[in-house]
């Protein structure tokens, strides 16, 4: 009967005629990309639950629309996820050309997935103009997603990083290690949450906590294994089964995302919370989200960062749009911008040394925000485990923890 | 509308059983099965979907059965239906919103009473929002089912002669209550099962409701597959799809179980008709007292979340204990009021589109019943309803893939369409009872006047009618609106609606920006219940027997 079904199915996806072999571009010959570009009209499927971000996509789309000729339209996710699942569909359906995406926002677990289905397009991201100035030295997320090896599938946009907040008319001296963080709950319980995993920021939370407490952290860097699992994460367990009675709600309840982090905050139901973006805080306080007094800081010991990154899908429609868009997010003139707390705050992908004196002056005039640390008080950002790690680390969580033993 | 419905079931079956070409699945298999019921949250989700779907539809439908039974053809009766229509266009995710910021420990109830009365210079830790046994979702799910339930009834009413039915009851001395109850329920009930079973299976598979006000260590498990699905981890779309088909028998056996109590009530309640009890004028004062003190706090939570909403889009900082802002700014409105018109007016578009086909597809088909003396086969029936009862995000990914292969996709026609296999339904559903329950003899007597079966229909059936119509399109239109899943899948992104927009936007959790879209949401939804509601009062001022029975 299924088989039956599928085989109709089947016919209908067939009986549409397949759009013309397209030639691919290839962003060596930049003279052509740009010419093809003209008139196009790239679908850009990014996370829209931010008015910041919202606003700088726009001023991104209106730049291109400018210089090139292309259109811009920002198709709002609440999940990435949403992106990954429309190409999937239009794989199922035989629809190799022509898809609804040109480009993603994505990173880590969502770029593992689409690289390993060979749902990309590329490799393409090196070969743009705009990448001899990308920091790979400095910065090694943008060449490797959470240790997986980017291959030019996608090109980074922006540097994100764990960092704690704390109102500091409430608390003044926060935990600044995860050990002193146990002992800090201990003494005010029901005052620190995180997002219950795998919400992305919940899971990194995990993974902050075995960096700093598994007795060897080099072994995160390589898949996962029964033995290496064991030893790395013991510690992390033990230190949950600690932590969790002294949780907001007693770790009966778990907010389920980072933005739900910052209304508790707000709301006074607690004084220590985390953040993936360094500027968080500051734009949540021009916006009213959060009292002025509200502070920023990372552990002693550092803290996990990485890159995000912008991929086209394997059957895109506007892939020369797209790439001439791309290689827009990583000139100077969009990195400046994106880094000014005022816009969004987002750390760049650019090697400032690299930069002419007037793109590095656009750097020098931004102001920090209120709640923002300088890039020297960030500090060097610890890698990402392997995707894999995130896995276990998420299953485990949810039998020990997620399901209300 | 088999196609879609067979290719929605098809999406979701195929991966549950291991088929998905595109993720490397193309063998049959029961490993999606395995690795679903390995999950230690199971039985505890798979029980809490099950109660919460059981209790807050009971509740609802008690609610709404006491406050018409003590009630209906009273002044405070007449208030009650005025409440309506605010109540239904608020959007559920809005209305879970204002509801969580009303009860939650920091929320407006306890900042009304901090510290002076409680002594809180910081909020408690308690769990009242996302308790393991799922009240507050229980109170969330029935704050907006009791007016859907209110609204169907109110439809039915107008068809049963209910007044008549009661004033013969109370002449032989029955109480008002038990009267009502006795002769009136048992012909309402047969008009309105449909609706309660559509709210049951809504309640049993809910996800944004149950995302903001359900517990989750676990959640239940419609949100479970909801997670899986999202997952980056694509190897759990299959349990995700095996899920969403054990979510589809649970919802089933759900409305097998009320099958059963409907017939444990009915055997009872046979008994207790039979017995002749009169009722007690006492009994009577309490049950009437409870059903409106019920009724008035679901719809005062309603109507104080909106409020906190409104409170919210103009709020600058605003902390606990303040029971209002530090102060108020336009800032919100302005920055998101421009970006609405846009959205604003596809929304429209769209949900008047949709609805009108919808209406137009409903009433064929009821005419036709009609003239023909057509009895509609159950199976049928069960095709059309298997929209609302297959969890959307499972039965859509199907339905994806259909409209990208056949090209139809991508645009405001392709949305609409999508937008119809829900939309059809609920206005089947709002309609099909009243219709049929229209007293025929009118139809005899009109044609014996000389009047040609077309001319009955738009002279006499309809206008008598008009009220079922226009709520059944009402209906149709909030469900247009408030539509997220298929308007972004079938829409390919490119179609960008109120509700596509606030649920993007809301995902950054500012409340100013949901209480700003919250409130433009409702404005899209509100016009065509009030005008459900209004015309017929109008247009029937001199008509009173056709404004109720």
């Amino acid at each position: 009967m299924i088989r039956h079904m599928l085989t109709s199915l089947a016919a209908v996806a067939i009986a549409v005629p397949l759009a013309a072999q397209e030639v691919m571009p290839d962003p060596k010959a930049w003279g052509d990309v740009t010419a093809a570009a003209e008139g196009q009209t790239v679908y850009w499927h990014a996370w829209g639950g931010s008015n910041s971000v919202n606003e700088f996509i726009a001023w991104a789309g209106d730049q291109v629309q400018e210089t090139y000729g292309i259109t811009v339209e920002h198709v709002k996710l609440k999940d990435t996820a949403d992106a990954v699942s429309r190409v999937i569909a239009e794989k199922s359906a035989g629809k190799d050309a022509g898809g609804a995406v040109d480009l993603i926002w994505i990173n880590g677990e969502n770029f593992a997935a689409m690289k390993d289905q060979g749902l990309l397009f590329g490799p393409w991201a090196e070969s743009l103009p705009n990448w001899e100035f990308i920091d790979v030295e400095g910065k090694p997320a943008v060449k490797s997603d959470f240790t997986v090896p980017t291959e030019g599938l996608e090109a980074p946009w922006g540097m994100a990083q764990i960092i704690f907040y704390h109102d500091s008319s409430r608390l003044d001296i926060p935990p600044r290690s995860i050990p002193a963080l146990r002992d800090w709950a201990q003494d005010n319980p029901g005052r620190f949450a995180y997002p219950q995993p795998p919400d992305f920021l919940g899971s990194t939370f995990l993974k902050q906590v075995v960096l700093e407490l598994a007795p060897d952290p080099s072994v995160l860097s390589e898949p996962v294994n029964e033995a290496n699992y064991v030893a790395a994460t013991t510690p992390l367990w033990e230190y949950l089964d600690d932590l969790t009675p002294n949780l907001w709600r007693g770790g009966a309840a778990y907010p389920q995302s980072g933005a739900r982090l910052v209304q508790l905050m707000n709301d006074g139901e607690i004084d220590l919370a985390l953040s993936f973006n360094p500027n968080e805080p500051s734009n949540a306080i021009a916006n009213f989200e959060l009292p002025d007094t509200v502070r920023t800081y990372v552990l002693e010991g550092g803290t996990i960062g990485n890159a995000s990154f912008v991929a086209i899908p394997y059957n895109a429609n506007a892939k020369e749009g797209a790439l001439v868009l791309a290689n827009f997010l990583m000139s100077a003139e969009a990195q400046a911008r994106k880094s000014d707390p005022a816009v969004w705050g987002d750390g760049t992908v650019l090697a400032l040394d690299k930069l002419n004196a007037e793109d590095r002056a656009k750097f020098d005039a931004i102001a920090l925000g209120v709640a923002t640390l300088a890039p020297e008080e960030l500090g060097q950002s610890l890698p990402e485990p392997h995707p894999s790690w995130m896995v276990r680390l998420e299953e485990d969580w949810t039998a020990r923890y997620g399901v209300g033993q | 509308m088999l196609g879609p419905v067979l290719a929605g079931l098809l999406g979701t079956l195929a991966p549950a059983f291991g088929y998905m070409p595109a993720l490397g699945g193309t063998t049959f298999s029961l490993n999606a099965f395995e690795a679903l019921f390995a999950w230690p949250g199971l039985s505890s989700a798979v029980g809490l979907s099950l109660g919460v779907g059981l209790a807050s539809t009971a509740l609802s439908l008690a609610i709404v059965t006491l406050i018409c039974a003590g009630w209906a053809d009273t002044r405070t009766f007449a208030m009650v239906e005025r409440l309506l229509s605010p109540l239904l266009s608020v959007p559920h995710a809005a209305a879970a919103f204002g509801l969580a910021f009303l009860i939650a420990p920091s929320g407006w109830i306890a900042r009304g009473l901090s510290p002076w009365a409680t002594g809180w210079e910081q909020p408690p830790d308690l769990l009242i929002l996302q308790d393991p046994a799922g009240l507050s979702l229980i109170f969330g799910l029935v704050t907006k089912e009791v007016p859907f339930l209110l609204l169907m009834t109110l439809a039915a009413l107008s068809q049963v002669r209910a007044g008549q039915s009661l004033r013969v009851a109370q002449a032989l001395g029955y109480s008002r209550v038990s009267g009502w109850l006795k002769t009136v329920f048992p012909l309402i009930y047969r008009q309105i099962r449909l609706p309660v079973y559509a709210v049951l299976a809504f309640s049993m598979s809910v996800v944004d409701v149950a995302i903001i006000l359900g517990p989750n260590t676990p959640s239940t498990l419609a949100v479970q597959v909801v997670r899986w699905m999202n997952d980056p981890d694509l190897a759990l779309r299959f349990q995700a799809a095996a899920g969403a088909v054990l979510q589809l028998g649970l919802v089933i056996a759900g409305l097998g179980l009320w099958r059963g109590l409907e017939m444990a009530v009915a055997g009872i309640g046979r008994r207790w008709t039979a017995s002749g009890a009169r009722g007690h004028r006492v009994f009577d004062q309490g049950v009437r007292g409870l059903a409106l003190g019920l009724g008035a706090v679901a719809a005062i939570a309603v109507i104080a979340g909106l409020a906190g909403q409104v409170a919210w889009s103009f709020a600058g900082l605003w902390q606990f204990p303040d029971l209002l802002p530090d102060g108020f700014t336009f800032r919100n409105w302005q920055r998101h009021g421009a970006r609405l018109a846009g959205p604003g007016l596809e929304t429209l578009t769209i949900a008047a589109l949709s609805t009108g086909l919808a209406l137009l597809l409903t009433l064929a088909c009821l005419e036709a019943e009609h003239r023909h003396g057509l009895r509609p086969a159950t199976r049928a029936l069960w095709l059309l309803y298997l929209p609302l009862i297959v969890p959307q995000i499972a039965f859509l990914a199907g339905f994806q893939t259909l409209s990208i292969s056949t090209g139809v996709d991508g645009g405001r026609m392709a949305v609409t369409l999508a937008h119809l296999v829900f939309v059809l339904p609920y206005v089947f559903l709002a309609l099909a009872d009243p219709w049929r329950a229209w007293d025929a003899r009118q139809d005899t007597v009109a044609r014996a006047l000389g009047a040609g079966p077309d001319r009955v229909l738009w002279m006499v059936r309809l206008p008598m009618l008009l009220r079922p119509v226009l709520t059944a399109a009402a209906v149709g239109f909030a469900v247009s609106v408030g539509q997220y899943l298929p308007t972004l899948l079938v829409g390919a992104g490119r179609v960008p609606t109120l509700t596509t927009e606030a649920i993007a936007l809301a995902s950054g959790g500012d409340r100013r920006v949901i209480g700003v879209y919250a409130l433009a949401q409702m404005g899209a939804a509100f016009a065509p219940f009030a005008l459900a509601v209004l015309l017929p009062r109008l247009i029937w001022r001199n008509r009173k027997g056709l404004l109720n029975g």
